[in-house]
């Protein structure tokens, strides 16, 4: 149901959420970005509405929520393994329609794709998602052509009005329905995009013969390896198994998982020195293959959702909607 | 919900020495397990390191362990008696009733031998349960030769081609690579044979082209597919190749499927 409040009534009622829920959203880290003196919008946890950064999609996704960068799934004591405790408090995410289908890319591959993993069900579980709406598409988006501008799978949806006085929102969980005092009721619809700068266009047929095609290399050659496409992806789900031991007592230690990168050297290494895809072009090669083929051929659905973090972050100017845009035309080329 | 994550304590029963780098630990372990399956093995503070099933007894299973990476260093300075952490088993397997009634040759090169090993050895005690068993292993040198005990009894039960890449002058044995042997093969009826081809890439790759040569059907041959697997349960993404997961829908494949993995 659909609610017009005043900007104190919201807040009032964010505060109560905030008393059952851990909020995470996007929020400003003042002069925590890579380079000195620039700020980052990553996801933290937040206190009030004017905490939440609205104007502009944070640098990395949702994902960091859901899965830890760095992760300890047990601890050895003696011969014993004990698991660390999970999340304490339900949990409620602010995030917008491009990551709220990245959710459902997180679902698939840890919550089916053979096994349930234990860690991510866990949190998952306790999670409600509130979407924000876009008014205007980011300058690297492309979730149009993805089909991903408009999630309907929503607990609530919350909007800032411009002048900040006024907050509409569509509350469809009963829970979280529970808290709402005052208000008006009307009709909401959650804002998003029908039109991006950016547009994309799949390829149609692509196989293992498209490996042969001259454009990896022409990628590689500039991609040096650093993944940060990767960990600003809100579908890459990749991490490596990580023991240590404590250098005070090394006979206490943990096992953790650790986000991993298909474009770092080390990803495919195997015991006695084999490797497999050792060149830049082969990874970039592997990556946009999985987004925009892979994946859809073994769940029905591309992985990519269209949020263009990857070419916000790259180092070298690398355009992931650019290279699967040329990737098309040579690809239908080659068909003629 | 389980924690898939967690490893069990295992007991080392048995430890039997091939080579100076190869061992095959005899661990206890009751449940369900196939030959092609593998095990997340592990030392706590040295990680995991995926490891196949190369003989399955009485609560016991055979991990074939090449002394080649961190874990499996560390893992040979334990020894009978003492406990390594297993999780698993994980992967598909061989299914052996895609090989009762045909004629089999089972090719492996190396530590290849071990995952196609329970194939072997059930075929080896129940001989009438194929038309006829031929097993191709290829080793190094002669010292490199596996699971030596196993080929004297072997021997006994199915037709056995064992061959070294390299011998010194004198040696009595096969020479060469296990592809020499291929074309001598006597196979009675093409169609109704199976082929399983495990080894290194390089090895699977021209001893699957030597077989095609006989005019053998590509849906009669399967191979196990080797990757990094750090978790096994589809999510680490290590051993994906292309739509497959290597640790969920192989290591075997039946070659119609795994020649189009390609990397």
């Amino acid at each position: 149901m659909g609610y017009q409040f005043t900007k104190a009534e919201a807040e009032r009622m964010f505060e109560k959420w905030g008393s059952q829920y851990d909020v995470f959203a996007p929020k400003l880290m003042e002069g925590e970005g890579c380079f000195s003196d620039t700020d980052v919008v990553r996801y933290g946890k937040v206190t009030s509405l004017d905490e939440i950064v609205w104007d502009r999609k944070s640098d990395y996704s949702l994902k960091e929520v859901l899965l830890a960068i760095n992760e300890t799934l047990f601890y050895f004591t003696e011969d014993k393994t004990t698991v660390p405790e999970g999340p304490q408090k339900d949990i409620l995410i602010f995030l917008r329609s491009c990551d709220l289908c990245a959710v459902q890319r997180l679902d698939e591959i840890y919550l089916k794709n053979g096994y349930e993993d234990f860690y991510y069900a866990r949190v998952r579980k306790r999670v409600k998602f509130i979407l924000m709406g876009c008014k205007t598409s980011c300058a690297s988006g492309f979730c149009v052509s993805m089909g991903t501008n408009q999630a309907r799978q929503y607990d609530a949806y919350v909007k800032v009005d411009n002048t900040q006085k006024v907050v509409y929102a569509d509350i469809k969980d009963k829970v979280l329905k529970a808290f709402v005092e005052g208000g008006k009721e009307i009709e909401v619809t959650p804002d998003y995009v029908t039109e991006n700068v950016e547009k994309v266009n799949l390829p149609k047929n692509l196989s293992n013969k498209s490996f042969e095609n001259t454009i990896w290399q022409e990628y590689g050659d500039r991609c040096i390896g650093c993944g940060r496409c990767n960990f600003a992806c809100p579908t890459c789900t990749c991490f490596t198994m990580q023991d240590i031991f404590y250098k005070e007592n090394a006979k206490v230690g943990e096992r953790r998982r650790v986000w991993a990168s298909c474009q770092v050297d080390g990803y495919t290494d195997m015991a006695g020195g084999h490797s497999y895809r050792k060149t830049q072009g082969e990874r970039l090669r592997f990556k946009v293959m999985h987004k925009i083929y892979d994946f859809e051929k073994r769940f029905g659905y591309p992985m990519c959702v269209g949020c263009g973090r990857c070419d916000d972050i790259c180092p070298e100017y690398i355009s992931f909607s650019n290279c699967v845009n040329r990737l098309t035309k040579e690809e239908a080329e080659h068909e003629k | 919900m389980k924690n898939e994550y967690i490893p069990q304590l295992s007991t080392i029963k048995e430890v039997i020495r091939h080579t100076d780098v190869e061992y095959t630990f005899r661990m206890e372990f009751t449940g369900e397990v196939k030959p092609g399956q593998f095990f997340e093995v592990s030392i706590p503070k040295f990680g995991e390191a995926p490891i196949s099933v190369s003989g399955i007894g009485d609560g016991t299973v055979d991990l074939t362990i090449r002394r080649v990476g961190k874990v499996t260093n560390e893992i040979f300075e334990t020894y009978v008696g003492e406990q390594l952490y297993l999780r698993g088993p994980y992967g598909n397997g061989f299914d052996l009733s895609e090989y009762k009634g045909k004629e089999l040759v089972v090719i492996a090169g190396g530590t290849g031998l071990s995952p196609v090993k329970g194939v072997v050895d059930y075929f080896a005690k129940h001989p009438k349960e194929a038309k006829k068993v031929t097993l191709i292993a290829g080793f190094k040198s002669f010292n490199d030769i596996l699971f030596r005990e196993d080929f004297a009894w072997w021997e006994k039960e199915i037709e056995v081609i064992q061959t070294v890449d390299n011998a010194p002058d004198g040696y009595l044995g096969n020479t060469g690579m296990v592809t020499k042997y291929i074309p001598d093969l006597q196979l009675a009826d093409i169609e109704n044979t199976a082929f399983i081809c495990v080894g290194p890439p390089v090895m699977i790759k021209f001893t699957v082209m030597e077989i095609l040569k006989l005019q053998v059907p590509e849906k009669n041959i399967w191979v196990s597919h080797e990757r990094k697997m750090c978790c096994g349960l589809g999510k680490c993404g290590h051993c994906k190749i292309g739509a497959t997961y290597i640790c969920l829908d192989g290591p075997v494949f039946n070659y119609v499927e795994g020649k189009e993995l390609l990397d």
